[in-house]
């Protein structure tokens, strides 16, 4: 192999990936081509880093240092200052205040040492499309040991010790999962990975699958060996072409390696993955009705019991887990149990991967040791609020979860807090939201999602989360009642303890946590007929300032339903009662006189 | 059964992607990935020959293709224009932007303008969080988009 003298890593996550990041890194090629160093710097693509905020992302080794928000036209400076003649681009650091501390100790405020990397422990930092740069951080390292070195039963043993439970949401102890399918006999298992991820503003498994595929290949390959499965089967978003490309690349190297296929490492057993594509449902997230969409049926979920580690794939018993437990497996066995539960709280261990997102100034993908305070993360290493703005409140669990406050702000995260405080720590999205976002909007949102993503099968989730839907709707327009919130509460407790599946019994939460934590907004809206967030246009009024207006009659020749009256050059007024909130006027006006209040 | 109406070429080329799927029932949502690549939609008359060809009912096919949002019965516009309504755009004013769109294109989400050439439809989140509020037009996608910059955005594709 030859030998670089330095690395140039280009991110080319999504994120970074739609800011152009791949014009960066043929920009650097051609620049480094022209100065004939081709030979001596490498620039390779990796997975996200994380700082998607500040993308697209470029980190030169061994130095470490971390350019931001770079431009093709960047490339040359890159080139001449920094690899030629050793001086860093000072203005594209982080930022300028930082900059001194970062060139010394390769640190800015959002890589905090709060921020621990296990399950992202490759993101970022190889190239997700070369296997031997994963082999040589160890990869397949846990693999080689589990078939060679330890019994099925002693590799269950180490990932029960270790504590290590599921990360798709549900946070059921992972090997315990592997012990029960392993116990059934059949002459065919499978091993399954959830990678439908679907909650909005999450992004944690694309992220994992498109920096280090290998490391769920890998740990999918043990979890086969443990229960007995010797075929595995990934469900992935179609929406996610890059993870679903860099999976497929991975899986040929795998085969071309002998790490899958027949006989891995002289063992005996036999494992091969393929894949199977989502077609945009937010319920196949759920166990039951992932598996009927792999068998090429509508998604629904069935009745548990039997559960799919029993009975699942074309009616074999299936280990179904998510992208991020199987990306913490290979570590915990190359590591060991005890290290991996030295780390996090009493019944949460080792760390979680969040995707910060919303009005916060660092967006992106961060992993924190479990127990880690939901202050420390917003305000750490998120930075705080964009535009100095008031922290409101943080959404976690997507539609499942629940909005929590600055109350729960010193709450430290982990599976059984987040359900104590009326959320759930769900896949990892953490929204963040600021005093311009009206609560009873937000949950709304969250209940359209549901409407939209109800698969139908049940009429407490078909029926009653569109009812839902429709008496918060009634309320951002400013004709809900006392009544209705009395009706709110009712109906979500009704849905929650009659649904089939996950998510119609967790769809009511997000109304259930904003009634709870921000009831007196609710009542704003009702009784006060005011919006104090100022989002809901139903409770909005349109008002003209006669000492700003000019009397242009722009307005009054717009307005659609004649609600503006007014003598040419005099102070126009817009009748409340005729008026229909279309904006028109405003729009219109020249002076800025029509005002929203 | 309605006569089908696809011309003779496209029929074979949907039975060759069936029998790549060795007209396996349980292949069903890839052989309908695979379909739309070709069509650009899945009309009535291709979930017919689908069905006929792995051997299932044509209420099945349309089960399917009814239930994932990913599977369109309508052509898309030449440029399809989708906005990120996950909750990162969301919070972010996807909804000013969605709306501008409307107004700009005069179309609802889910049609086409009468010459063919933009459709609309929103999509829950492609993980660009770190960009919302996001929009896509074909396979670009644009970041940080505010209202005022719809207009610029669709004229980009209004002469091609």
């Amino acid at each position: 192999m030859a030998k670089y003298r330095m690395h140039l890593l280009v991110c080319d996550g999504t994120t970074c990936h739609a800011s152009q990041s791949e014009s960066v890194k043929n920009a650097l090629q051609d620049c480094l081509e022209l100065n004939n160093l081709e030979n001596e710097v490498k620039v390779v693509s990796t997975g996200c880093f994380g700082y998607c905020e500040k993308g697209p992302i470029v980190k030169v080794l061994p130095d470490n240092t971390l350019y931001v928000k770079v431009k093709p036209g960047d490339a040359e400076e890159i080139v001449k200052e920094h690899i030629l003649n050793g001086q860093i681009v000072k203005r594209l650091l982080p930022t300028e205040s930082v900059a001194q501390v970062y060139a010394s100790e390769g640190k800015t405020p959002f890589f905090d040492k709060k921020q621990i990397r296990i399950a992202l422990r490759n993101c970022g930092f190889i190239d997700p499309e070369n296997i031997e740069e994963y082999i040589a951080h160890d990869g397949y390292q846990a693999l080689c040991k589990c078939l060679t070195e330890y019994t099925p039963q002693q590799v269950i043993d180490i990932i029960k010790r270790s504590g290590l439970r599921g990360r798709g949401g549900g946070g059921f102890p992972t090997g315990l999962k592997w012990e029960i399918t392993a116990k059934v006999k059949s002459d065919q298992k499978y091993v399954i990975c959830n990678a439908d991820e679907g909650d909005p503003g999450a992004f944690m498994d694309r992220s994992i699958m498109e920096g280090d595929p290998h490391s769920v290949i890998e740990a999918m390959a043990i979890n086969g060996y443990c229960t007995g499965a010797n075929k595995g089967l990934v469900y992935i978003r179609a929406e996610y072409p890059l993870a679903v490309k860099r999976l497929k690349v991975a899986i040929d190297q795998a085969r071309a390696y002998g790490l899958l296929g027949k006989n891995i490492f002289n063992s005996g057993f036999d494992f091969d993955i393929e894949l199977r594509y989502g077609a945009g449902a937010f319920v196949c997230g759920e166990e039951t009705a992932l598996i009927h969409s792999m068998e090429g049926k509508r998604g629904e979920p069935t009745f548990k019991p039997p559960f799919p580690s029993e009975h699942g794939y074309l009616g074999k018993p299936s280990n179904v887990n998510n992208v991020e437990t199987y990306a913490n497996v290979p570590v915990i066995i190359n590591k060991g149990a005890d290290w991996f539960a030295s780390i996090g709280t009493e019944k949460s261990k080792g760390s979680k991967v969040f995707a910060l997102a919303g009005k916060i100034n660092n967006v992106g993908l961060i992993e924190v040791p479990m127990g880690t305070t939901l202050r420390d993360v917003i305000f750490k290493i998120g930075g705080g609020i964009k535009g100095g703005k008031e922290f409101k409140a943080v959404q976690t669990g997507g539609p499942s979860g629940g909005c929590l406050t600055s109350h729960h702000l010193d709450t430290p995260i982990d599976y059984d807090n987040l359900i104590a405080a009326g959320s759930m720590m769900g896949s990892g999205g953490m929204i963040v939201m600021d005093e311009d976002d009206c609560m009873v909007s937000i949950a709304k949102f969250y209940l359209g999602f549901t409407v939209d993503e109800s698969c139908g099968k049940c009429s407490p989730c078909r029926i009653g989360n569109k009812r839902l839907y429709e008496i918060l709707d009634k309320i951002t327009k400013g004709e809900g009642t006392m009544e209705d919130l009395t009706k709110l509460r009712n109906l979500s407790e009704v849905i929650k303890d009659t649904s089939l599946c996950g998510l119609g019994q967790t769809s009511p939460n997000p109304v259930l946590s904003t009634l709870d934590n921000f009831w007196e907004e609710y009542v704003e809206h009702v009784v006060d007929k005011k919006c104090r967030a100022g989002s809901c246009k139903g409770l909005m009024k349109y008002i003209i300032d006669a000492e700003a207006c000019t009397g242009c009659t722009a307005c009054a020749r717009a307005c659609p339903v004649n609600a503006i009256s007014g003598e040419r050059k005099g102070p126009h007024f817009i009748n409340q009662e005729i008026c229909i909130k279309c904006g028109t006027c405003m729009e219109k006006c020249k002076f800025n006189a029509v005002l929203l209040q | 059964m309605a006569v089908i109406k696809l011309p003779e070429s496209k029929v074979q080329q949907l039975k060759d992607i069936c029998k790549s799927f060795n007209n396996d029932k349980g292949e069903l949502i890839n052989v309908l990935h695979k379909a739309q690549e070709i069509f650009g939609y899945l009309p009535a008359e291709v979930q017919e020959v689908v069905a006929k060809e792995l051997n299932i009912s044509i209420a099945q096919v349309y089960g399917v293709v009814s239930f994932y949002s990913f599977f369109s019965m309508v052509p898309k516009g030449r440029f399809p224009v989708s906005i990120c309504l996950g909750t990162a755009c969301y919070v972010r004013g996807a909804e000013k932007v969605l709306d501008e769109f409307r107004k700009q294109l005069n179309i609802q989400v889910g049609e086409s303008t009468p010459d063919g050439r933009f459709s609309l439809s929103c999509l829950r989140c492609v993980g660009a969080c770190g960009l919302a509020p996001v929009v896509m037009v074909g396979e670009k996608v644009y970041g940080r988009v505010a209202p005022e910059d719809v207009k610029g955005i669709i004229n980009e594709y209004a002469n091609l």
